[in-house]
């Protein structure tokens, strides 16, 4: 099935020029419905009120980090098979196997290129 | 005999001190015992009782060589000029990359907006160098979280050394002499960038120097 353009998309970061970069690079891709929040509880609220349809999340945020937002989101029955990608500077593989048995949909390291952001979307969205 | 009635006396004392000062014991109370205990020790005494004083002394000697080099570090100006000046110049490194990012990025986005004016292969072509340049802007949030990381270290160290003078009593946090008295060396002025709220603007220094006119 064709990957929807229109989906809205939930960036989450504590750094508003990396919401900004993603933004952008979003964007070359041809996703404009973009959204951002800069943590993990203003993430959560938007989630339980909006309609996404992926959900690209930084790690080392406060107060709610985004392990914890990947937690809540798998434990909701309606945001439970929204895809997560997490995009952090946390590169240890114990971060990776906790985010991993959280269950997340894939993960990139920062700093990270806009191929490596197509792949991983495509690696969980499917080919676009 | 001599040596049950000295424990008994500093048995007697230490507990008088934990009544005082709980189990954070200063050191300047450490030496008010050994005292104490060395007066006690007068008349006859015993060789075991001598090779007690003398391990006694030693240790007291040891405590005060110990405070004399920690007062040598100055730990207050540890604290509150390096520790704390450190801390805002790198505030104002993750300061200033974030500002400078912002700007390029604007930059980037602003000749985005062009791509609707141009032959579409130049325009896609733009497009790739936009990408290159967003991508290359990620280095300010790992920048910015290294910094972070160090922030974090040095205020550890702030902590650890604020407890050693907080054990060792204040005569150790004593000022020092004032580094920026005396005559300037061609080294002393290598001060770096200033922090931008205590920089001088351009018009500052046209004004500095016009009033040597």
């Amino acid at each position: 099935m064709a990957v929807d353009k229109n989906m809205n998309v939930l960036i989450v970061d504590d750094y508003k020029t990396m919401l900004r970069i993603i933004r952008n690079l979003l964007k070359q891709l041809g996703f404009n419905n973009v959204d951002e929040a800069t943590d993990g509880s203003m993430a959560l609220q938007m989630l339980r009120v909006g309609n996404y349809g992926l959900i690209i999340s930084d790690w080392n945020m406060e107060p709610m980090t985004g392990l914890q937002l990947l937690r809540e989101v798998r434990a909701d029955p309606k945001l439970k098979p929204v895809p997560f990608i997490m995009v952090t500077a946390e590169s240890k593989s114990e971060n990776v196997i906790a985010a991993k048995e959280a269950g997340v949909s894939n993960y990139i390291v920062k700093p990270f290129n806009a191929e490596t952001l197509k792949t991983k979307m495509s690696s969980v969205l499917g080919d676009f | 005999m001599a040596a049950r009635g000295i424990d008994r006396d500093l048995s007697l004392r230490l507990d008088a001190i934990r009544r005082a000062h709980g189990e954070t014991v200063g050191v300047e109370q450490i030496a008010e015992v050994v005292r104490a205990l060395l007066d006690t020790m007068t008349g006859d005494i015993s060789a075991s009782d001598l090779r007690l004083y003398r391990e006694v002394e030693s240790l007291a000697e040891y405590i005060h060589a110990a405070k004399a080099e920690i007062a040598a570090l100055r730990p207050g100006e540890i604290k509150n000029d390096f520790i704390a000046s450190a801390t805002d110049e790198l505030d104002a490194i993750v300061g200033a990359t974030e500002s400078a990012t912002n700007e390029i990025m604007d930059s980037a986005e602003r000749l985005e907006s062009l791509a609707p004016l141009m032959d579409p292969e130049v325009a896609e072509r733009m497009t790739e160098i936009t990408t290159r340049i967003f991508e290359a802007c990620t280095f300010q949030d790992i920048t910015g979280q290294r910094i972070t990381k160090v922030v974090r270290v040095l205020k550890e160290i702030e902590t650890r050394v604020e407890h050693l003078v907080e054990a060792f009593g204040s005569d150790i946090d004593a000022p020092g002499a004032d580094p920026a008295a005396g005559a300037k060396t061609d080294e002393d002025l290598l001060n770096g960038p200033q922090l931008p709220e205590k920089a001088a603007d351009q018009a500052e220094i046209d004004r500095l120097l016009a009033s040597f006119d």
